[in-house]
């Protein structure tokens, strides 16, 4: 079968541990552009689910595929390298090390790997003038994510907040076609920083496919054009936000989801939830 | 702003430059024992610096770098007894010999972390031990290798006999390894390192080939335990299975404790300390050698949380 040639798939994938089944037969695609969301209750095999597609752990059963190529062995370096990068929930970052010293660690092995264009070859000779062409690079990102006035800072004394955005930086430093994010808005503080959160995730490039996994629902009707609902390890609901906001399956696990304002339906706020079931939902009953 | 990793403060080549001097003045005006006692703090220093790197850049705390030691020991002494005396090159070759040990053995002890590579590494440098002892037709077995010529330091030269003169061989030797490894751990490739440290999976997570990094790693500290090796057969002209044994692994790491752990500098402070308390203060009191040390690390782990480097640098008021 010939395969676009950005696309990520996941294939039935499976994880076991021991008799628990965390992730039971999933299946998804990525393409360029997507800003797909990963919602579901607690337990439900989100993170494994991230974990299966960055290659942080492998699947007991079910293929992985990247631009055609099988990548269910590949680990997660060896992914990041291809332009698969993630984002973690905790410890995030490298917390002795400064701001800039994470960005340019975040970068290193995409901007001087083996795809970087070898234009100034002089640089390859010396570590130190490696580092200084990398910190240049990293320079603008840093400002991108509000931490242009802390570079200097170590990673342990910015606030929480601050390092999340500081992880997300390590992953956008790499210049990645796929970034997996696993709860970016978790433990952000006030308006200020969610809105740089969201600002900076809405003026990500527009073929760059994000995958998000996200408790928070503003930010998820925020960013996502499509919605997947896991529960239990299975794929409950997958569609626009409309759709899968109104099926019935999903409002019998995450009545919060169906009852989300913003997702309910496209009228707005006040009038979500009754916008009548839609017929391209793809809904898989557990059976 | 600093624009490299790892700025150190001022202070810091300023102790640098008072301890050559020490070292040189020490060597004009030391006496045949101080000297020796001196070459061997030199010797375990440097091993214990290599046990530093892999414990405090890496996270890899080993009782094992007593096997790259004993390589570099046995292929000196070897070399030496076919006469090969030159001590660059014996230094260069020992080196050799603990790479090609550290390349070997690494994939199998790097796929563990913790207190299972603890235990691996142990079981490593106990093999080590067997083997010299077993081994006795290379080895010596537990009598060892004796007779083992003086080294030089060109074809040519005195050979290095009187203890003095082979501390100054040491202490240069050691001078350089120490002047190689500082250099690169302050390069970015330490960012690296301590990227590795404090989140494997983050750094792997950025495409890091982070197995590399380690087996990298892993090898060079196999040079530098293989040079001190090296340096302890110019130094005694003798070396036997229980040069090599547990108790020096132990030693070692212990001093890696008590110097504090991402520390070089350290490593070689805690070396003294112990070589010290060991071999000089056992004199006036004999038998309680072990007491003493077991004391030392008991004082170092409740009065000195980050060893002596962190105390020395909280005591300068210097950065991280």
């Amino acid at each position: 079968m010939p395969s676009t040639v950005d696309e990520f798939v996941a294939d039935a994938v499976c994880r076991r541990f021991g008799g628990f089944v965390a992730v039971d037969g999933v299946s998804l695609t990525l393409r360029p552009g997507d800003r797909h969301a990963l919602v579901g209750p607690n337990g439900a095999g989100k993170t494994t689910l991230l974990d299966l597609l960055a290659g942080t752990v492998t699947p007991s059963a079910g293929r992985i595929r990247w631009r055609g190529r099988d990548i269910t062995r590949w680990g997660p370096a060896r992914r990041a390298r291809a332009g698969i990068a993630r984002s973690f929930q905790t410890p995030v970052a490298i917390a002795t090390l400064s701001t800039v010293e994470n960005l340019v660690l975040g970068a290193w092995p995409h901007l001087l790997g083996p795809t970087f264009s070898p234009s100034a070859a002089g640089r390859r000779w010396s570590v130190g003038r490696r580092y200084r062409w990398l910190r240049e690079r990293v320079l603008a990102l840093a400002e991108e994510l509000g931490l242009a006035g802390c570079l200097d800072t170590p990673a342990r004394q910015l606030s929480h907040g601050q390092r999340r955005l500081l992880d997300l930086g390590m992953a956008l430093a790499g210049r990645p076609a796929v970034l997996l994010l696993d709860e970016p808005a978790a433990g952000l503080h006030g308006t200020a920083e969610l809105d740089r959160l969201l600002g900076l995730l809405q003026r990500l490039p527009s073929s760059l496919a994000l995958l998000l996994v996200e408790h928070h629902l503003d930010v998820v009707a925020a960013l996502a054009t499509t919605v997947t609902v896991l529960d239990r390890g299975r794929v409950l609901a997958s569609g626009t936000p409309a759709q899968v906001g109104t099926a019935d399956e999903v409002r019998r696990v995450y009545p919060g989801l169906a009852e989300h304002a913003w997702l309910a339906g496209p009228v707005g706020p006040g009038s979500g939830g009754h916008a009548g079931r839609s017929p391209e939902v793809t809904t898989h009953a557990a059976d | 702003m600093s624009t490299l990793p790892n700025h150190r403060p001022l202070w810091t080549m300023a102790g640098w430059s008072a301890l050559v001097a020490g070292v040189v003045l020490f060597g004009l005006h030391a006496d045949r024992y101080s000297a020796a006692l001196a070459t061997r703090v030199l010797v375990v220093g440097l091993l214990a610096a290599s046990v530093a790197v892999l414990a405090g850049w890496c996270g890899l705390a080993s009782l094992g770098q007593t096997f790259p030691f004993a390589l570099g020991a046995f292929t000196t002494g070897l070399l030496a007894k076919q006469g090969l005396t030159t001590g660059p090159l014996l230094v260069c070759l020992a080196a050799g010999a603990g790479v090609l040990g550290a390349a070997v053995t690494g994939p199998i002890v790097l796929r563990v972390r913790g207190t299972v590579f603890l235990m691996v590494t142990l079981a490593l440098g106990e093999l080590a031990g067997a083997t010299a002892t077993r081994w006795s037709t290379v080895t010596g077995g537990s009598d060892g290798l004796f007779g083992i010529p003086a080294t030089r330091w060109w074809p040519g030269t005195a050979p290095l006999v009187d203890p003095v003169a082979t501390f100054g061989y040491a202490a240069v030797v050691v001078g350089l390894v120490v002047v190689l490894a500082v250099t690169l751990l302050r390069s970015p490739y330490g960012l690296l390192l301590r990227g590795v440290r404090d989140n494997e999976p983050r750094l792997r997570a950025a495409g890091h080939p982070v197995e590399r990094y380690l087996y990298a790693v892993f090898v060079g500290a196999g040079a530098v335990a293989a040079v001190a090796g090296s340096l302890l057969v110019t130094a005694q002209r003798y070396v036997s299975p229980a040069d090599l044994s547990f108790d020096l692994g132990a030693l070692v790491l212990l001093a890696v404790v008590i110097g504090g752990t991402a520390s070089i500098a350290g490593a070689f402070a805690g070396a003294a300390l112990l070589v010290l308390a060991r071999d000089w203060l056992a004199g006036p009191w004999p038998g309680h050698a072990p007491l003493l040390v077991g004391a030392l690390l008991v004082l170092a782990v409740y009065a000195l949380p980050e060893g002596l480097s962190g105390a020395a640098r909280r005591l300068l008021g210097g950065g991280s």
